[in-house]
């Protein structure tokens, strides 16, 4: 193997960018989702492990990876769907329901993910991008995952949908009015409900990334927190799906910056680095909040910006 | 009968303005409960499901937590923390802020406390403990605090800025136990010195139980004086409900949300205080073991009021004391408890739309006709 000397770290963030992000790119996608339909959902945190859990159990028992996803993109939509049905009551704090569902997701995903953490279920199948060179370590990087470049495809289709289809026209105009929604003969509960459905679906495919690829096992300590910065994300890139990926693979090179460093050999402070992608998720999130005007891109009726 | 009201109002009156007040009153106990017994109801299902039966899961929870003198001591041991946590979170919540991450200011108050007291060996404990203490306030106010700076500062949305700092807080902890701060010794657990057993905070006289739980109380007790009793209370209370309105009558809006925050945040560093001080003898990752969040649930159950607190975080803390020995004897996964949460959870929220719209708490309906 050659060696590349410092050459590897910038190298392996690159890496780490493509097969770390997958799972913010989909959670943040989920979560644009819900929030341009006026409602946000704290919740995809516990979305994400139990869509980890179910889609490594399902694998594992059929032995089919794409079963799985299947499997947690449903389990996901049930978890938007309950967390959209009690929205819909009035008087329901969005913000507390996401804390009570984060926490009720994960005590479900822990509770039956228990017999599934020793076996071992079939990984995601990866296309090598990285044929053109010689070097093992630009292969191995450039292994890339079908579910990136299926989230890559979605946000911009999400994007287009946003802009240029009534479905994405509808979702906008309810998130931004709840009043002009009414007038136009929309029902705004049941549209936010679907939305938050789909949101979730998209946070569960998120969390079958975390169990069926990349780290590509199912533990209790798979996800630290990527749903709750995937929600901050969301901010950070206005509501835009596009906006989203990009913020994704800045997300997840900076998630692999500590093993990066630690693979050429600078073990000091291992544990500020695995606190970078938080530290960079606070600090995105000062930078783009105001207290004095209303985020530009923000729709109309969601609770964190009014 | 329709002349009742007129000739009989001696009589009739203050009967009926007290039924109207025990009404007011009781929808913010009945409800709390109802919502408390329907999330069981759903757990019971849950376990039945499962063939498990809900009976022995009660009775083994109310052995194992309430059941013997020795069960209680070990339930009021784990309270102590859960009454710091749960306030954490019901001081901003009185200004409408939803403060997620009190496990971050215990992790760290901990931490300051445990670091301070190695450097302050062989110091009077008179002098030691206390300076302990007002370290682990400092610490937790000063993180909690900043969560409350940045919403008014610069519009931060605090339940996300709040649970990520309690992940940087964590990592914070793990670097120092594991480098700076280490102490030599602690081979399998990295963890700062032990602390001397002068500076050790002992059981109450006769009970097997810390004077953590005396202070959490006392913090309880204040907390709601705090609230219900003072101006800046009651200013809190406006500025909760409406910030323009707040802003136009004059309050300052941005010293209460600072103040309520970073008070919050020292009774979650007086929490890392006492488990450092009374329990764990040093820093260590034990600090960071889900207190914070078993106290976002009991602040909701509470209703965020700090008295309501003190039997919640008793309840809660019974639960906790039990599941070891729930887990093992019907073979139930460690989650048990977390799904138990949940279910209590989003049943307490689902509650919060029936306030004002069960006829039977309305106080008209007892003091008219």
């Amino acid at each position: 193997m050659t060696d590349l000397g410092i050459w590897a770290v910038p190298l392996a963030i690159l890496a780490g960018a493509i097969r770390v992000s997958t799972p913010f790119l989909f959670v943040s996608l989920g979560e644009v989702l819900t929030e341009r339909s006026g409602r946000i959902n704290l919740g995809l945190e516990g979305t994400l492990v139990f869509g980890a859990m179910s889609g490594y159990a399902v694998a594992y028992l059929t032995g089919s990876p794409w079963a799985g996803v299947l499997a947690a993109a449903v389990a996901g939509a049930l978890f938007g769907l309950v967390h959209g049905l009690i929205c819909s009551l009035p008087r329901v704090n969005d913000i507390a329901i996401g804390i009570a569902m984060m926490i009720l997701g994960m005590g479900l995903a822990f509770y039956f993910g228990k017999p599934f953490v020793q076996p071992v279920a079939p990984d995601l199948p990866a296309i090598p991008l990285g044929w053109w060179s010689d070097l093992p370590q630009v292969q191995a990087a450039l292994q890339v995952n079908v579910l990136f470049l299926i989230g890559a495809a979605a946000a911009f289709a999400m994007w287009w949908m946003f802009r240029a289809t009534r479905v994405g026209l509808i979702i906008r105009v309810v998130g931004d009015s709840t009043d002009a929604a009414r007038a136009m003969g929309l029902r705004p509960a049941l549209i936010r409900t679907l939305a938050t459905a789909a949101g979730g679906a998209f946070a569960g495919v998120g969390g079958a990334y975390l169990s069926l690829y990349y780290p590509g096992s199912w533990n209790e300590g798979i996800s630290s927190g990527q749903g709750l910065m995937a929600v901050a994300l969301v901010i950070f890139a206005r509501w835009n799906p596009v906006a989203c990926f990009g913020a994704a693979l800045l997300f997840g090179g900076a998630g692999a910056l500590g093993p990066a460093l630690q693979s050429v050999g600078v073990s000091e402070g291992y544990y500020l680095y695995y606190a970078a992608p938080y530290v960079l998720t606070l600090g995105v999130l000062i930078a783009t909040s105001s207290p004095h005007r209303a985020m530009t891109g923000a729709p109309g009726e969601l609770s964190i910006t009014k | 009968m329709t002349d009742h009201g007129i000739s009989g109002p001696a009589t009739g009156a203050p009967l009926r303005a007290m039924l109207a007040r025990v009404a007011r009153r009781a929808e913010a106990v009945v409800l709390p409960l109802a919502a408390l017994m329907a999330g069981f109801a759903v757990f019971s299902l849950f376990l039945l499901m499962q063939g498990k039966s809900p009976a022995e899961f009660f009775s083994l929870v109310y052995k194992a937590g309430f059941g013997t003198a020795f069960s209680w001591q070990n339930t009021l041991s784990r309270t102590a923390p859960l009454l710091f946590a749960a306030l954490c979170v019901a001081l901003p919540a009185r200004l409408g802020l939803v403060v997620i991450g009190g496990e971050g200011a215990i992790v760290l108050g901990g931490l300051a406390a445990g670091a301070l007291g190695v450097s302050l060996a062989g110091a009077p404990a008179a002098v030691a403990l206390p300076l302990m203490a007002l370290a682990a306030c400092v610490v937790g106010g000063l993180w909690i605090g900043s969560v409350g700076a940045l919403r008014y500062l610069r519009g931060v949305n605090e339940t996300i800025a709040s649970l990520l700092l309690a992940y940087i807080a964590i990592a914070l902890m793990n670097h120092l136990v594991e480098g700076p701060l280490r102490d030599p010794a602690s081979l399998n657990k990295p963890s700062t010195a032990p602390l001397a057993d002068a500076l050790r905070v002992g059981d109450m006289p006769g009970w097997d139980v810390h004077w953590g739980l005396l202070a959490g109380i006392a913090g309880c007790v204040l907390a709601w004086a705090l609230i219900d009793r003072t101006t800046w209370g009651f200013a809190a209370r406006i500025a909760g409900g409406n910030v323009r309105a707040a802003q136009v009558q004059g309050l300052p809006v941005g010293r209460l949300i600072l103040g309520f925050t970073a008070l919050g945040g020292a009774f979650a560093g007086l929490a890392g205080f006492f488990e450092v001080a009374a329990v764990h003898g040093s820093a260590n990752a034990s600090l960071a073991s889900g207190y914070g969040y078993t106290g976002i649930l009991i602040a909701f159950l509470a209703r965020h009021n700090p008295l309501a607190i003190i039997p919640v975080a008793i309840l809660l803390a019974g639960f906790e004391a039990s599941s070891g020995l729930v887990q093992r004897r019907m073979d139930l996964p460690d989650a048990t408890t977390l799904v138990l949460q949940g279910f209590v959870f989003v049943a307490i929220l689902i509650s919060e739309t029936l306030y004002g719209r069960l006829r039977i708490f309305a106080p008209e309906r007892w003091s008219t006709r």
